[in-house]
Order: C-alpha cells, then structure tokens, then sequence
C-alpha cells in the first residue's frame, strides 16, 4: 500500500539530482561548443557601440602611454591604426603586451585581461580603421591536411622556430619562440599579422586553407609525444650530444669506478 | 687483492695437456684437449690469460669504446637487413600522418618504414645512434686520459697514432651515418661539407662533382656513403681495433706509481679469471645502459625533419656532436675574408678554417714524437704520470681542449643565444675571444697550478701535514707536531721523473746546428720551470728536522 501511494504521489528522491547533472551537462556542453576559439566573442558583441567604448576606455587606460590616445603611435611605440582585432588578440591574448620592459623582444607571458577585456579592446582597435580580423574556428582548430601542413611549416617556418617548432635564435637577442603551446587561433594570427621579427604571411603567400592545414600538423605535433621516447625538448643533435656526455657517459663512468673499487 | 706479474705462470689447460689417457676426464679437460692437441692454444692462452691488468677507472675507457663500438655493429647489422641505400624518389605510404603521401627517397621512406614499421626497428636505430654517440665520446675521453698521464711515451709512441686514426675513422663512420636516412638534417650537413670541399682552391668543384657524382645532391651519395659506412670503414676501424689491442698486449697496460709497482713489471688482476669476467660484466652493462637510454630517449626523430628538399633549413640545424668542432670553426669566422683579384674571388671564409684544424689534428696525432724528440728521452716509460708532474705536457693537453671546446661550444652558438637569453652576436664575439686568446690562457693558468701542486706535494712529503697539535716542550718552547705521510702515501708523491733543459753543445765538428738550437729552445719552454722531485737526502734530513 504505502508502496504504491509513493510511488504515484512523490518523484524518486534521486530524480532532483538527475536533473541537475543533465541541466549542468547540457549548459557544459553548450559552453563548450561555442567557447575555445570562439569563447571571447560569445559574451562580447564585437560590433557594438558599448563594447567599442569599453575596449577604448580599458585602451586609454592601458596602452595609451607609449600608443597614444587616439592609437597614432609615438617614438617608442608604433601605431594601431588598421592593424586589426587580430593583432590585438594575439598580442594581448599571448601576454606580450602590455610589455613589461623594453628588450629585444617583447616575451610571451600570462596574459594581463580577461577574454573579454581582450575582445573590448579587439573591437575598439578594429573600429579605428580595417584590418585582419579574428580568424574563424573552422580555420583554427585544425581538420586540414598534416602532411601538407608539414611540408609548408618547413619550407616556410622551420628556419626559425625549428622543424618541430622548438623555436630557434635570431639576430641581436631576438628569437622565434616555440610553438610547442601555442593555440591555433594564435598561431593564424600570427601568421596574417607578422608580430615582431615575423614575416607577414598574407592570404595570397599562404592561403587560409594552406594556414589550416599548417595548424594541423603543429596540433599533431602538440598532441601526440615523440614516438622515440622523451623527445629531449627537440633541439636536435646538441642536446643529444649534451644528454650521451653527461648521462650516458656520466653513468658508464660511474660504473668502471664502481667495478675498479678495491674491497675493503 | 689477487695480483699476478706477467711472468708467473699455471693454467689449467697445459696442467690437462700432461695428464695420461687412462684417467677419467671431465667433458671439460676433454674437449681443451682435443682443441689444443689441433691448435697448439695452450700457450697462447696461457701467456694472454696471465697478462696482468692494473686496476684503474680511467684504463676502462677504451674498453667502453670497444664495447659501445660491439653495440654499434650488432645493431647496425640489425639496420642493413631492412635499410634500402636509394635515392629513387618515391611517395610515402606508411603509418607516419603527417609525412603521408609526400614524396621522398627510398633511404628515407625505407628509415621511416624501420622506425614505424618494423618491429623493434626504433629501438635498434636509436640504440645505434646513441652507442655511436657514446663511442666517439668514449674514444674521446680515453685519448684525453692517454694524453695527461703520458701514456703515450715509448714504447706506445705509434699505438697513439693508431688509436687516433680510429678517432677518425670513428668520426667518418658516424658522419656517413648522419648522412644516410636522406632526412633535411642530413641533407643540410651534406650541403655543408659539399660546401667545405668547393672550399678548397682550384680542386674544390672537381672533388665535389666527383664525390656527388653530379651536381649536389645528385642521385649516388647515399649509395656511395652506404658502402663506405657498412664496408670500407668499419673493415679499417676493426683492422685498426686489432693492431691497437695487439699493440697494448705487446707493451703490457702503463700503471700508476705505487708500491711495488716498477717499471718493469705490470701489478693488477690476471686477464683469466677476473679481469675477463669483469670485463664481459661491463660490456653487459654497457650494452644495458644503451639500451635504458634508446628506449627512453629520441635520437635524430627523422619523422620531424622530413625528407631531404635543398630549400628548407630548419632551426637548430646541427652534426652530431664529434663533428661540431667543424661546423663551430666556420660559424667562428668573421664575415667578409673574401676578395677580388685577377677577375676571380679569392674566398677565405673556408680554407682557413680546414688549414686550422688540419693543423691541429696532425699536431695532436703527431706530438708523442715531438715531446720524445724535444725531451731527447729514449727510455720505455710504462709507470703513467700524474698530470701536474708534467707541467708543460698538461698545459699544452689544456690549450688544446680549450681550442676544441670554443670550437665545439661554437656549434650550438644558436642554442646557447635562445637558453640563455644572450645575443647571437654577443656568444660568436665572446667564443671567437676564447678559441683564439683562451688556450693561451688555459696555457699558463695550467702550468702554474701544476707547479704550486707540485710545490705542495713536495712540502707535505718532505714535512707532512699540520696537524693543529701544540705540544709545550719542558724548556716553554712550543711545536706544532707534523703528521708524517706513511711510506706508500709518500712513495706516490716522491716517484716521478723530472727532466733539465738540454744543454746545446755543439757536436763532433764542433758546430751547433740549427736542429740543434731549436730543440735546446723547445727544451727550455718545457723544463726552465720545474719543480725538482724530492731527493732521497733531502727526505733523510727532513726526518732528522721534524719527529
């Protein structure tokens, strides 16, 4: 009897947490789908008014000193007109700016604003004038061809960062830093924007499918580990050559005093 | 300790030879018997097995090359059963995602298809390439221990040049190596020592083409290094291997001083049984700790550097690491050594380079002669020295490691700019100053360590150590008593051969030649300072000084 009546007057006590997992799921998810490359233009509407006045506010605040008010450059640092949202997305995004100090270089660090300080800021410096825009995550998250990614990254790119993108030396303190980390978006980015030392690769040098598919093979490369073993941060034969004197021979000679010992 | 001189002798193999037909023998005896009945082995392994092998880390070195070298042949061999030495260009089918489709070699496809496909064939190829490492290393650290004892003085005079001449070989054996897979690293280094040799005036080209077969790359150098790397060199290393083993065999292994060590004998365990079972335990060690290292560690991950393509030159492109020394010697150069003169450019970018280090390869393999002619000694020496008792000899061993590793440190100028947040610039400048000034001043700065070394081992075995004791004598004096050295301590400091500067005294016609003057020079830079070894007199009255 009271079976029954529980049965048809009350709901199962777990059913309140079932509920709750599926709702969490379902926002999870949805979360999830729209966020990675796309997460900073889900909360920020990039085109309007509001959002532009943010993004120059947080400018004034932030960038103006060496920029300018109005983003027209000054002796030490260059103009932002027409460099486009991309540009700022990387540069802000990567941590590179704000600069920390002046050097050869500015160097990658923790980015200093939040995804969508950086989107205000994107959209303020895209209303200056037009320029190359946020690539869009079919282009970013890879799916193209990895071995024609390949043979582009090291017929274009392996000079500097390093056929396995280790990164590599340039003139005067400056390098190309590694691409071990770095994130698709950023990576397109860079490529139509030519931060710092880099050469711009535009749409007609490397098309926007040639760019996927280069993206393709460095996400290989972040994901899957060397098939050899530890991969000795891939710099090549230095590191070997450094690894064989002071491991390999550092153990070998251990042993040959290990067995030359006399016996107490 | 179980010590044996060469001389004493008993084994059991000649002891089974005597015994009659009647008794009955163990499968064993047997089985000696009837070999040394047909071979005569008896003798020959009495007189090897008796041998005597002075217990030291630093005498185990050249077997760690031999050894790493029996690595390098058992998987090397493993290597040619599925290595196919072709430049046929062909397209890339095999499991590797990001070279699928891409058209390469038949060297390299077939290397990938060893390293993806085959199994175990990563495993070998790596631990083929880290056991080359390891020997040219190991060959490398032997010469340096050869070098600053002065085991190289007669009767070992030609043994060093043999053994240097497999540190060559070695070199060329692992450079063909680096150059077979048909990978961009391999192609790249090719490039560079095409480019080496179109260096050299006049014949240049002509050795290019030929050793190419063609313009670079061409379609014959992976063939042609292949038989080089699996026949021609490793015959030579194996022949020469012999000859070195024959020749330390022949001259009994050098000693360090110690008490009843002398000249004329050799004091250690005998080869049978010890030495030889420690010896086959280390070669497993050996062989165990590359393998530890291939199965853990990549080496050249040809997957990443893709085939050869002349256009491409990837970051961090560099030899492995014996042939550094080279690539650090060009990078070194300062840019613009090249002019024109007679409607042609005279470039000196690269021949000065290879005269510089042609230069120092045949000093190094030539100086055991040298240091006999200028110190005129025609004795056998088989007692090694301590390295400070040679002054002059381990400071010129200094300047030349010197000059080598500001070569060397010159190969990975890139690497060292990126890790240590410096200048590219600034590490080139900075390795020029210390590969052309800084042997002059590992020069001095060894030569006078060594003798305030020897000045102190000089004053503790004619005075002992401080031993902070003060003893008040009846009469108030007061005395710090000295720690005496026993005798074998001693005997270790006081044993060691000192040589004057030669005196030049003109010869039967009564001139002085110009050879003559030049060695008297020579003698006078090694020997004019030099701390004299003690004396037995003065050790007598040193003990009448102190109690």
């Amino acid at each position: 009897m009271t079976r029954t009546k529980r049965r048809t007057g009350r709901r199962h006590p777990f059913v309140f947490f079932g509920l709750l997992l599926l709702g969490l799921i379902l926002t999870g998810g949805a979360y999830a789908a729209v966020s990675d490359d796309a997460r900073a233009r889900a909360s920020v509407d990039a085109n309007s008014q509001h959002t532009i006045d943010e993004g120059k506010k947080l400018f004034q605040a932030n960038c103006a000193t060496c920029h300018g008010l109005q983003a027209q450059g000054s002796g030490t640092a260059p103009s932002l007109i027409g460099v486009g949202a991309a540009s700022v997305d990387f540069q802000v995004g990567t941590g590179r700016m704000p600069m920390a100090a002046n050097g050869p270089q500015a160097p990658e660090k923790p980015p200093q604003f939040t995804d969508e300080q950086i989107a205000e800021l994107a959209a303020y410096v895209a209303s200056l004038a037009p320029g190359p825009v946020i690539p869009d995550a079919s282009l970013t998250s890879g799916g193209g061809d990895a071995a024609k990614g390949a043979e582009l990254f090291r017929i274009n790119c392996a000079m500097c960062h390093n056929v396995a993108g280790a990164g590599g030396a340039l003139t005067e303190g400056k390098y190309a830093p590694s691409l071990e980390s770095t994130s698709g978006t950023h990576i397109y980015e860079a490529m139509v924007t030519g931060p710092q030392n880099m050469p711009v690769f535009n749409d007609l040098t490397i098309s926007p499918e040639s760019k996927r598919d280069i993206i393709t093979y460095l996400k290989y490369t972040q994901e899957n580990s060397s098939p050899g073993g530890y991969a000795l941060a891939s710099l090549g034969p230095v590191a070997e050559g450094l690894f064989i004197w002071i491991f390999g021979l550092g153990v070998i000679i251990a042993v040959t005093v290990w067995i030359t010992a006399k016996s107490n | 300790m179980s010590t044996a001189t060469t001389e004493s002798a008993t084994s059991t193999t000649s002891a089974a030879v005597g015994t009659t037909d009647t008794q009955k023998r163990s499968f064993t005896a047997s089985a000696a018997l009837y070999l040394n009945e047909r071979t005569s082995l008896a003798g020959f392994i009495k007189e090897l097995g008796r041998k005597a092998f002075p217990d030291h880390w630093s005498f185990l070195l050249g077997e760690v090359a031999l050894f790493s070298f029996m690595v390098v042949l058992i998987t090397g061999t493993f290597l040619t059963f599925f290595f196919q030495a072709s430049m046929a260009p062909t397209h890339y089918s095999g499991p590797y995602v990001p070279l699928k489709g891409v058209e390469m070699s038949v060297a390299m496809s077939s290397t990938l298809n060893i390293s993806f496909e085959v199994r175990g064939g990563l495993f070998v190829r790596q631990m083929h390439h880290w056991a080359a490492l390891l020997f040219v290393a190991a060959i490398g650290l032997h010469m340096l221990r050869v070098f600053f004892t002065g085991a190289f003085r007669k009767p070992r005079e030609l043994n060093w040049t043999v053994g240097f001449t497999l540190f060559i070989l070695a070199m060329a054996e692992g450079f063909t190596g680096y150059s077979l897979p048909d990978d961009l690293l391999s192609g790249n280094g090719l490039r560079i020592i095409d480019g080496l040799i179109k260096g050299i005036p006049l014949v240049g080209t002509w050795i290019s083409f030929l050793l190419f077969g063609g313009e670079f790359p061409g379609t014959a150098i992976v063939g042609r290094l292949y038989t080089l790397h699996i026949l021609l060199l490793p015959a030579l290393v194996v022949a020469l291997i012999a000859i070195h083993l024959v020749f330390v065999v022949v001259h009994k292994h050098t000693q360090y001083a110690g008490p009843g060590k002398s000249p004329g004998n050799a004091v250690g365990p005998p080869i049978l049984p010890i030495y030889a079972a420690k010896a086959g335990g280390f070669f497993f060690i050996v062989f165990g700790v590359l393998a530890l290292i291939a199965s853990l560690f990549t080496i050249n991950p040809i997957w990443n550097y893709g085939p050869y393509d002349p256009s491409p030159v990837s970051a961090g492109t560099q030899p492995d690491w014996y042939i550094g020394f080279a690539d650090g010697a060009l990078r070194l150069i300062p840019p613009g050594w090249e002019f024109q003169w007679l409607d042609r450019t005279w470039s000196f970018n690269i021949i000065v380079p290879l005269v510089a280090l042609g230069i120092f390869i045949i000093l190094a393999m030539i100086y055991p002669f040298l240091e006999a002619w200028i110190t005129g000694d025609k004795r056998e020496h088989h007692i090694a020295d301590r390295p400070r008792n040679a002054p002059t000899r381990t400071a010129i061993g200094a300047a030349g490691v010197t000059f080598y590793a500001g070569l060397w440190a010159a190969a990975s100028s890139d690497i060292l700019a990126t890790h240590f947040s410096l200048t590219m610039e600034g590490v080139i400048h900075t390795l020029q100053a210390i590969t052309v000034l800084g042997p002059f001043a590992a020069y001095f700065i060894t030569k006078r360590v060594c003798l305030a070394l020897q000045k102190k081992d000089r004053e503790i075995a004619l005075h002992g150590f401080e031993s902070g004791r003060i003893v008040a004598l009846p009469g108030g004096e007061f005395i710090e008593v000295h720690k005496q050295l026993d005798e074998y301590e001693r005997w270790r400091l006081i044993s060691f051969e000192s040589y004057t500067p030669l005196m030049v005294r003109p010869d039967v016609r009564g001139r002085i030649s110009t050879r003559q003057r030049i060695r008297g020079v020579l003698s006078r830079w090694f020997f004019e300072d030099r701390i004299a070894p003690v004396t037995k007199a003065e050790l007598e009255s040193a003990k009448h000084d102190h109690h």
